[in-house]
C-alpha cells in the first residue's frame, strides 16, 4: 500500500522538518484563543520580507519577476505592450455597456466602480458571507436581469481587468470587521491555505510559502504575499486571460485534488485570508505571468 | 516428522491456501469492490478532500467490468478504493497538523 | 470594428523601434476542442512592416506562432513623423492593416 503511506507521511515529514529548520513553527506556544489577523498579516509579511532581503515590499506582488532577473528583463519589455491589452479594452466597453434594463455596473458599485477594486472582498455582515469582485459583478449582473457569466475567463476576466486596472497603484485595503463570522470566514480561508490536498499532498503553503523563487518544472513559483494583487492575469499558458476562480480550480486539479465550484465558501474564504494579509500592497492587476 | 513440525506445515500450508486466490473474480466481487470503493469516495466528498485519481481509477474500474474483466476490475477497484482512504486519511489528519506550517 | 493591429514607433536615434501587438486566434490546427473535434488551422502567414513603400520587416509566420503574437524590431532610415504600414494575411485569406506615425 505504497500510495496510501507515502505521499502523505513522507512530505509530511519533510514539511515539518523544513519548517522546522526554517524556525517557523512555534513549538511551544499555546493556540491562541482569538483569531488575531493583524498580528497574522504582521508575520506573514515579515516571513517574505526576511526570506527576500533584495525584494522592495511592493515588488511582492510581481510575483515570479520579484524572484528571477531574466523572467523580470523579458516581463519589463513585454509591459510596454502588454498581453492583456484586449481584455482590458474589451473590458472597458463592457463596463460602459447598459444592461437591458438601461442601468450599469455602476449603479452597482462605490464610485460608480472605479477605484475599488482594493476593498475586495469584504465581508457582507447582512448575508454573512465574503464577497468578492467577481461574485458582485454577477450579483449585479443577475439583480438587474442579466444572466451570469463563467467564472473562469473571458468577460469576467475582461470586466475584472478593466476594474483592477482603475485602481492600479492603489494599496489593497481588506477589512475584517469585529464579527465572530467575518473572523471564522478569515480563519477558514488560513485553514485552506495552510492544508495539504490532492493525491500529490501539496498546500498553497508548499509551494508559495516553502518555495517562492524555486522552480516548479519549467516555472519560478510566486511569493504568496501580494499573489492576488496582479488578478486577473494573462497567462502564456492558459494563451488567455484568467481570474482568480479559475487559478484557484487549476491549482487544485494540478495537485489532483478535485476542484470546488467556482466562487465556494472556501475559496471566496481564501480569497479573503490571502488578501488580507497582503493589506498595503499595491494593486498591480492586469498582469501578465508565463 | 515429530508432531509440532506437521503442526507446522499444516498451518504454512493453510496460510498458502488462504493467499492464493481460490478462483477468478465475479461480477458480485466486483460490484461488493465497486460499492466499498464509491462509499469511500463519498465520504471523502462530505469532507471535500475527493482526489482527481480516486475518479478516473473508479471510472477504470467500471470500464474495466463492462468489458467482463471481473478481476482486473475488482483489482481496480480495490485501488480506488484504497486511494479514497488515503483522501481520508489525509483530510482527517491535516485538520490539526495544518498549523504546524502556518507561519508566526 | 477596433483593428486588430496595435503599433508603437519610436524614432531614437537613427533607428526606429517599433513593437506591435497582433490580435489572431493563431490556431495550429493540431488542438482538439472538447468534444474531441480538431479546430482547424488559422494563423497570420505573412506579417509586413512597410515605410515610404518599401518593406522594411516581413514576417512568414505558420503554426508554430503562439496566439495574439507579438513582434519587437527596429530598423534605420525612418524619422519623426513618418508613416509605417504594418499589414498582414492569413490562411484563410483574411487581412487587416493599419498605418501608424513614428513619435
Amino acid at each position: 500500500m505504497r500510495f496510501v503511506l507515502a505521499p502523505v507521511l513522507a512530505p509530511v515529514l519533510a514539511l515539518i522538518s523544513a519548517a522546522l529548520a526554517a524556525g517557523v513553527i512555534a513549538q511551544a506556544a499555546p493556540a491562541p484563543d482569538k483569531p488575531d489577523p493583524a498580528a497574522d498579516a504582521k508575520a506573514f509579511r515579515n516571513y517574505f520580507v526576511t526570506k527576500f532581503p533584495g525584494v522592495k515590499l511592493e515588488d511582492f506582488v510581481n510575483g515570479p519577476y520579484s524572484m528571477n532577473e531574466d523572467m523580470r528583463k523579458q516581463w519589463v519589455e513585454k509591459e510596454e505592450f502588454p498581453p492583456y491589452d484586449f481584455a482590458l479594452d474589451a473590458g472597458k466597453e463592457m463596463f460602459a455597456k447598459p444592461f437591458k434594463n438601461g442601468k450599469t455596473y455602476a449603479d452597482c458599485f462605490e464610485n460608480g466602480g472605479i477605484g475599488v477594486r482594493q476593498n475586495f472582498p469584504y465581508f457582507d455582515a447582512q448575508k454573512g458571507e465574503v464577497v468578492t469582485l467577481e461574485l458582485a459583478i454577477n450579483r449585479c449582473r443577475e439583480a438587474n436581469g442579466e444572466a451570469p457569466l463563467s467564472y473562469v475567463k473571458d468577460d469576467m476576466a475582461s470586466l475584472t481587468a478593466y476594474m483592477a486596472y482603475t485602481s492600479r497603484g492603489k494599496p489593497l485595503d481588506i477589512k475584517i470587521p469585529d464579527d465572530p463570522r467575518a473572523l471564522a470566514a478569515y480563519e477558514n480561508g488560513k485553514r485552506y491555505f495552510y492544508t495539504r490536498r490532492g493525491q500529490l499532498n501539496f498546500s498553497c503553503a508548499s509551494c508559495h510559502v516553502l518555495s517562492p523563487g524555486q522552480r516548479l518544472r519549467a516555472e519560478i513559483l510566486a511569493p504568496a504575499l501580494g499573489i492576488l494583487n496582479a488578478m486577473p492575469i494573462y497567462r502564456s499558458e492558459w494563451a488567455g486571460m484568467g481570474t482568480i476562480s479559475r487559478r484557484f480550480i487549476t491549482c487544485n486539479s494540478q495537485t489532483r485534488a478535485v476542484p470546488e465550484e467556482a466562487q465556494s465558501e472556501d475559496y471566496r474564504d481564501l480569497e479573503y485570508y490571502l488578501s488580507y494579509v497582503s493589506n498595503g500592497l499595491p494593486v498591480s492587476g492586469p498582469g501578465a505571468r508565463p | 516428522m515429530s508432531a509440532t513440525m506437521r503442526r507446522l506445515v499444516f498451518a504454512a500450508s493453510l496460510l498458502i491456501a488462504a493467499a492464493a486466490p481460490a478462483r477468478a473474480a465475479s461480477e458480485a466481487d466486483f460490484k461488493t469492490a465497486y460499492a466499498a470503493a464509491e462509499a469511500a469516495e463519498k465520504e471523502a466528498g462530505s469532507l471535500r478532500n475527493q482526489w482527481i485519481t480516486t475518479e478516473t481509477t473508479l471510472k477504470a474500474a467500471r470500464k474495466q467490468a463492462d468489458a467482463g474483466d471481473f478481476d482486473a476490475a475488482t483489482a481496480t477497484a480495490k485501488e480506488a478504493e484504497a486511494l479514497a482512504k488515503a483522501s481520508i486519511f489525509q483530510a482527517t489528519s491535516e485538520k490539526d497538523r495544518w498549523k504546524d506550517a502556518e507561519i508566526h | 470594428m477596433a483593428s486588430t493591429i496595435r503599433v508603437r514607433a519610436i524614432a531614437n536615434g537613427d533607428t526606429t523601434e517599433v513593437q506591435a501587438l497582433i490580435q489572431h486566434p493563431m490556431d495550429s490546427g493540431f488542438v482538439k476542442d472538447a468534444q474531441g473535434a480538431v479546430i482547424p488551422a488559422h494563423f497570420i502567414q505573412q506579417l509586413t512592416f512597410e515605410h515610404n513603400g518599401k518593406t522594411v520587416f516581413t514576417a512568414d509566420w505558420g503554426p508554430a506562432v503562439a496566439k495574439d503574437p507579438y513582434v519587437k524590431f527596429g530598423f534605420k532610415g525612418a524619422s519623426k513623423g513618418d508613416e509605417l504600414k504594418v499589414s498582414w494575411v492569413d490562411n484563410k485569406g483574411a487581412s487587416d492593416s493599419i498605418t501608424a506615425t513614428i513619435q
